[in-house]
């Protein structure tokens, strides 16, 4: 099935992928000349392959449960945000909060993420191949960070049980986030992200940071200085 | 929400495209901006000694005609009106302040949108579609150009609130953002002298870093001081007579996207504003980080 978005309109695509996939039988999808549209397939439920040829805008598969979305372009702010299940591949750069507040499923870029990807995400987990932006991972409550590349600052700020692993430089880490040992453990969970994500790197390259955990309860002695 | 539009040309030869190749980056950015649209575009300097003013009839109506007599006997034979629906190009070897006194003594309705060497400005309300039919902007040629399209979150829908704003000479400025402090740059302004139009957030960007530049600051050195200045969200993109630049706000909180080829750099909010030039698809792209000067200089 072909949608091409020079002739079709995005809610012409969104409204064949809200239908019953299922009786029709999972078709794969492929939609030409994006061009940088917003909301290109969001909201699909169902385990069909997607493959965008080109580049999208704001929110591109968000909300997406069992779908296997192939973006091959960059992608605009908000990509995959609230996934719940399935995968996202970005195969250029993401903009701003990729992956954000998403509970599951697996998003992985192949080049840069601007600033705060994976903020608040819930259990997602987030491959970037390159460098991530300031405010990466704020207030994550659950799920896998793994930077091939650099951070910026405040890195999982206020984190809650989410992980983060970094192969690069951490420009500066944020409220409550601490480098923690790796143990076999982590190394294991990495070589399978890293497997699936299709990087081909080590996991002992790549260091742990998780919450420290102080900021769980008030502490009235902090005198609001955190 | 507003969107930006910026493109500058390297090769000489597109240079009477201008206009026609930004046309769809205007368009493009509808969505973000559909209530009023405008740009600045840089040209060939005038003669030495000669400047370029850009005029506005809030009105709508003005003998263009005769106002370019009046301006003939009143500033030399050499001084020329170019008409253009409500907008007019007056070019003349006259200061500011003579033109100024001039329309306030006989053309109370006439304001002055930009002064230089090299810069236009056209900026109206309605849809970018319209204001770039009603002025002919597929027809523009020149250097570079730096467009906006509003949709106006702080202060009203008017002409005078359009973008780009402009400061002193050939310096023009758009905004997608909004800033938090804008009265207090205004107030520090008026303060040093500096007079302003508009109650809209965007003026006290343009003024303050105009000024900064009109005291000797190169672009870097504004906007440095800018960055400790100016609070809240922007992507400002900043035209001088041969440079066109883009600056993030520390968060990012505004998007852009640069496109760059041999042929010319290309800026826009998203990339839906660059989708339609040529040779995109094999263009650098990429996003400008926060906090960070870009500049392109025209060769």
């Amino acid at each position: 099935m072909i949608f091409d978005l020079a002739r079709q309109s995005v809610r012409d695509l969104n409204g064949f992928l809200h239908g019953d996939l299922q009786a029709k039988g999972l078709p794969d999808v492929q939609v030409l000349s994006p061009n940088g549209a917003h909301s290109v397939a969001v909201g699909v439920n169902a385990p069909v392959k997607i493959a965008i040829e080109g580049h999208v805008g704001y929110y591109a598969a968000g909300m997406n449960q069992h779908a296997d979305i192939d973006i091959r372009g960059n992608a605009g702010p908000g990509v995959a945000e609230g996934m719940c299940s399935g995968s996202v591949h970005v195969r250029g750069f993401a903009s701003v909060a990729a992956g954000a507040a998403a509970h599951g499923g697996l998003l992985v870029i192949d080049q840069d993420a601007s600033l705060r990807c994976g903020i608040s995400m819930k259990g997602i987990d987030i491959v970037v191949g390159g460098d991530v932006g300031d405010y990466s991972a704020f207030m994550a409550q659950a799920g896998r960070l793994v930077v091939c590349g650099n951070a910026g600052d405040a890195l999982g700020d206020s984190l809650y049980e989410a992980v983060i692993y970094v192969r690069g430089a951490v420009a500066s880490l944020g409220a409550d986030a601490e480098e923690q040992p790796m143990t076999a453990q982590d190394h294991s969970v990495l070589r399978d992200l890293l497997g699936r994500a299709g990087f081909d790197y080590d996991p002992r390259e790549f260091r742990r940071i998780g919450s420290a955990r102080k900021l769980y309860h008030w502490n009235v002695d902090a005198n609001q200085e955190y | 929400m507003c969107g930006i539009v910026g493109l500058l040309l390297k090769k000489p030869a597109l240079r009477p495209a201008l206009g026609e190749l930004m046309l769809p980056m205007l368009i493009g950015m509808t969505e973000r901006g559909p209530d009023s649209a405008g740009l600045a575009v840089y040209r060939e300097p005038v003669a030495e000694g000669r400047c370029k003013y850009s005029l506005y009839v809030s009105n709508g109506r003005a003998d263009w005609p005769a106002i370019g007599r009046e301006a003939g006997k009143r500033f030399g034979s050499d001084a020329t009106l170019d008409a253009n629906a409500n907008h007019a190009i007056l070019t003349a070897r006259a200061d500011r302040d003579a033109i100024a006194a001039w329309l306030a003594d006989a053309h109370r309705d006439i304001a002055v949108l930009s002064a230089g060497q090299a810069m236009d400005i056209y900026k109206d309300i309605g849809t970018p579609a319209a204001i770039a039919e009603r002025y002919g902007f597929s027809r523009l040629s020149g250097t570079h150009v730096v467009g906006h399209t509003r949709m106006a979150t702080e202060s009203a829908v008017t002409p005078a609130h359009a973008h780009p704003f402009t400061f002193g000479e050939d310096f023009c400025l758009v905004h997608n953002g909004s800033l938090s402090n804008p009265n207090d740059v205004r107030r520090q302004l008026e303060h040093e002298g500096v007079r302003f139009v508009t109650d809209n957030d965007t003026e006290a960007a343009c003024r303050y870093i105009g000024k900064r530049l009109a005291e000797g600051d190169d672009l870097a050195a504004a906007m440095t001081k800018g960055f400790d200045v100016l609070d809240g969200f922007y992507t400002l993109l900043i035209g001088t007579r041969d440079t066109l630049a883009i600056v993030r706000d520390p968060f990012a909180c505004k998007p852009a996207i640069v496109a760059e080829t041999d042929d010319y750099v290309a800026i826009s909010s998203e990339y839906r504003g660059l989708a339609a030039l040529p040779g995109v698809a094999s263009a650098k792209l990429f996003e400008p980080r926060p906090r960070q000067l870009y500049r392109w200089q025209v060769q």
